[in-house]
């Protein structure tokens, strides 16, 4: 079997006194859309950070397409074409759209010409076409996120880790931007994506990982995952515990 | 290598000015712990502090320490309103916008400053000008000995302040966090200007303190600035314990410096002492607190 | 390419100032006009584009001013070989400067109060050594002949400063027209997101300060040949560094006209108070500083940014509340 595309083993993190990474591994495969869900606070962004260099884990190994870049800076690993993005959206912003994606695509183009020519054809791959000249601080939420999208895409990466993109958004939004997030991978790059959209992880992604308190505790199909009794406790045992007795008294 | 009869009346000189510097530094540490904002004017404002002492004692014949009656409390007037005024308004989001605010309040006072007290270098007269006290063989000025003790009272009284009066608790839950405490019903606008005031009281009560034993010109405060907040970065931020420690370690340092250097060159030291914690400890070196 | 344009057409304009401005007294404003928009552009490419405000920039002014006269003075080297050796000490001073706190990702104020250490360090170092003549100060020899970098007429020095702002000011347009501006901006506005995208924040923003050092050095060397004394006061003192930062932010920072026209208006503003109230010390002084209040408190984005679209006004409001939030 070949090595994953990235590979993740044995990551631990504290913060003071919390655990945000317990020895987490995984081992994202090539081509595939795969996601990583878990409660708020369970420490799937902390792990992002810790991927892409904005954070060094106190213990444990990346290897990116083959190669270590544990405590690798984040330029350099934007460089090798491993992307993120943020929850927290982050534009730049007084600059318009189309300046914001030509910073990405500057990473493989020199001329400014060409980055800017780059960035045209990412914004209408993403439906931000008619945005381009816009204030990127003028966009809506769904606005901003897909000119996360775009930017990340502009670099022309192999992999990049969406950090719930879908958050935020209401369902037109949301079924919106699940094609161009499909559109992505059917250019060929994998994605790792973080989501709490249950119904996104769903229907996007081939293999999940559930994180809770710093640690993994279950992978596999998301169907499968979803129906894991520890991640019903962990994960989704309040909701399903407040449903359950939603519905009894219902039957009272 | 000097002897010992010139280190020891160094250092008490260092001390004696370190807590003169300590008393500066509280008030920029007092504001920079509940604002996070760095007061620029600081220097022009201790200046005023300076010049409404003199003319105090020499148009009404107030002693100095009868002006702590009068300076500190006109000095925390005016801290307010600025804050309200002008400095509270100036963020935009961006704390070099108020760094910059405070810069040209600092020119403006300054040169006006310059302009009604011209540009001579004045001292008071005080029957203890020139009294000295013995320590350890060493002779030190009294009013540097008055200032010492003022420092670590003033100290002292911040913390009482802090920690027993409901506007210290209001202040430490504002610097804590704006939004809690604007939720259980503090006015913020009105406690970040009761801290500014507070503050720049702190300079009132230097300026008292210091002009027996110093001197007086409009460009006085400039001096001040870079020192303080060297003080403020080496205590941690907002660290009154810290200030106090901090002054009395840059005042040695400038002492000795002084010593071994010569006047010029050693006023490097604390520049170097500046730029180095601060590019690695941004923190300070006692760590952060309110 | 527009810019580029405009750009071209206003210092073609300004080129021919001499031709018909004949009173020294008005082409000697002129020049300072321009030597402000130099100092002012300088800072901007830093400040304006960069988003690192600095406090300090006297630190390459007076290095770049000190280089060309004690290369002559003491070593009798050519003022036009001091003119180069001027500017790339200044760039060796800025590497120094930005390798020390960008390094260690030193931003905002702290950044800014460093960088003022770092002036006032050199200040007491100039005062104290003897190659600058300590606190007496350098004196120029006065010896008037083009090789020597010294002119008989204004409108000689007037083109020495004008080619010196000309080249700012085109280095200024290239940043707005780059990769190396595109990062430099986006390393200002987000630099995690920056980052996250490859762009090597500490490079470019150590590239920004060498570049902006430069040019102030370029100013200093101007300012050496031009009134022949430097002192320690002169040349590191904090109305260089005010005066660096004060034109690009009545102007507009991150423009590349804000430092020209702010240099034109703070000129203006001299002028007229000096007609009005009489040649009163510090009062020029007293209008800058409630100036540089005033615009920081109402005109965040400078003159400029009431001239060109407003767009930003709105979002600069929210980022506000959602910073008191
Ligand atoms: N920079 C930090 N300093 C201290 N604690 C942090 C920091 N970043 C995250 N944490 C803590 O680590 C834990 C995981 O956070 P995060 O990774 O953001 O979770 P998630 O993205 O899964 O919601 C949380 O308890 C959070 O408070
Ligand atoms: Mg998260």
């Amino acid at each position: 079997m070949p090595e994953a595309m990235l590979e993740v083993s044995n990551i631990c993190k504290t913060f003071g006194g919390v655990r945000a990474s317990r020895n987490v591994s995984l081992s994202v495969p090539d081509g595939k859309i795969t996601s990583l869900i878990g409660p708020n606070g369970a420490g799937k962004t902390t792990l992002f950070a810790q991927i892409t260099g904005f954070l060094k884990p106190d213990s444990g190994s990346i290897r990116f397409l083959g190669e270590d870049i544990t405590g690798a800076s984040p330029e350099e690993i934007a460089e090798r074409g491993m992307i993120r993005t943020f929850q927290v959206v982050k534009p730049f912003a007084g600059q318009t759209v189309r300046d914001n994606i030509a910073v990405g695509a500057h990473l493989r183009i020199r001329s400014r010409r060409g980055a800017l020519a780059k960035a045209e054809e990412v914004a209408r791959e993403v439906g931000l076409g008619n945005r381009l000249d816009q204030d990127a601080s003028s966009l809506t939420v769904a606005g901003r996120k897909r000119l996360e999208v775009a930017r990340a895409l502009a670099t022309e990466p192999k992999l990049i880790l969406f950090d719930e993109v879908l958050a935020g958004l209401n369902p037109s939004e949301i079924r919106d931007v699940i094609p161009v997030i499909r559109a992505v991978k059917d250019r060929g790059i994998t994605i790792l994506l973080i989501e709490h959209v249950m119904q996104a992880v769903m229907s996007l992604s081939e293999y999940t990982w559930v994180l809770n308190q710093g640690g993994l505790i279950a992978e596999g199909v998301p169907k499968d995952v979803v129906s894991d009794p520890h991640v019903i406790e962990a994960y989704l045992g309040k909701g399903m515990a407040e449903r359950i007795a939603a519905r009894e008294k219902a039957d009272v | 290598m000097p002897d010992l009869a010139i280190i020891i009346p160094s250092v008490l000189n260092g001390l004696t000015t370190g807590a003169l510097y300590a008393l500066v530094a509280l008030g920029l540490t007092l504001i920079y712990g509940v604002l996070h904002i760095i007061n620029f004017a600081h220097g022009a404002l201790l200046m005023l502090g300076l010049y409404a002492v003199y003319y105090l004692n020499t148009r009404f014949g107030l002693d100095p320490y009868v002006c702590l009656l009068i300076v500190p409390p006109a000095m925390f007037a005016l801290g307010y309103a600025l804050q309200r005024g002008i400095i509270g308004r100036a963020g935009h989001g961006r704390d070099e916008n108020i760094l910059l605010v405070t810069l040209g309040l600092s020119i403006v006072i300054e040169n006006l400053a310059l302009f009604f007290f011209k540009s001579d270098t004045r001292i008071i007269d005080t029957p203890y000008s020139f009294e000295v006290v013995q320590i350890i063989g060493a002779f030190v000025p009294e009013p540097k000995v008055f200032a010492f003790i003022g420092a670590f009272v003033t100290a002292g009284l911040l913390w009482a302040l802090m920690s027993f009066t409901d506007l210290g608790r209001a202040i430490r839950a504002l610097a804590k966090e704006r939004k809690g405490a604007t939720l259980v019903g503090i006015n913020a606008d009105h406690v970040y200007a009761m801290s500014f005031g507070l503050g720049i009281a702190c300079l009132g009560v230097a300026a008292c303190l210091l002009l027996p034993s110093y001197y007086v010109s409009p460009q006085v405060g400039q001096g001040f600035v870079l020192i303080a907040f060297t003080i403020v970065v080496l205590g941690g931020m907002g660290s009154f314990v810290g200030a106090l420690i901090g002054g009395l370690f840059i005042g040695v340092v400038e002492a000795l410096s002084g010593l071994f250097l010569g006047e010029s060159l050693g006023q490097i030291g604390i520049f170097a002492i500046f730029i180095v914690v601060l590019i690695f400890r941004p923190t300070g070196l006692l760590g952060h607190k309110v | 390419m527009r810019t580029l344009i405009i750009l071209a057409a206003v210092f073609a304009a300004l080129g021919l100032v001499p031709f018909f401005v004949v009173s020294d007294v008005w082409l000697n404003i002129a020049i300072m006009v321009l030597y402000s928009a130099l100092l002012g552009q300088a800072w901007n490419m830093l400040g304006g584009y960069g988003g690192q405000f600095s406090f300090g920039h006297a630190a390459f002014f007076g290095t770049g001013a000190y280089t060309v006269a004690v290369l002559q003075v003491q070593y009798g080297i050519n003022p036009w070989i001091g003119l180069f050796a001027g500017g790339l000490a200044a760039v060796v001073v800025a590497a120094i400067i930005g390798y020390s706190t960008f390094r260690y990702g030193l931003k905002g104020s702290y950044f800014a109060l460093v960088t003022l250490a770092f002036a006032e360090v050199l200040r007491i170092l100039s005062n104290s050594v003897p190659i600058t003549g300590a606190g007496v100060g350098l004196l120029i020899p006065l010896q008037v002949a083009p090789s020597n970098l010294q002119f008989a007429d204004k409108g000689s020095y007037y083109w020495l400063v004008w080619a010196m702002a000309l080249c700012a000011f085109a280095a200024a347009c290239w940043i707005g027209n780059s990769r190396f501006g595109a990062q430099l901006m986006a390393v200002r506005d987000n630099e995690d997101a920056a980052r996250a995208l490859g762009v090597r924040a500490y490079s470019v923003k150590l590239r920004a300060i060498m570049l902006s050092g430069f040019f102030s050095g370029l100013g200093g060397v101007f300012y050496a040949q031009y009134f022949l004394y430097l002192d320690p006061h002169i040349a590191y003192g904090a109305s260089v560094s005010i005066e660096s930062l004060l034109v690009p932010i009545i102007g507009g920072i991150g423009t590349l006209f804000g430092p020209l026209l702010g240099a034109v208006v703070l000129h203006a503003i001299s002028e007229v108070s000096r007609d009005l109230i009489g040649d009163v010390p510090g009062i020029s002084l007293v209008l800058y500083g409630a100036l540089l209040v005033v615009m920081v408190l109402f005109l965040p984005r400078g003159l400029a940014g009431l001239l060109i679209r407003r767009k930003a006004a709105p979002q600069n409001r929210k980022k506000q509340e959602a910073e008191h939030a």
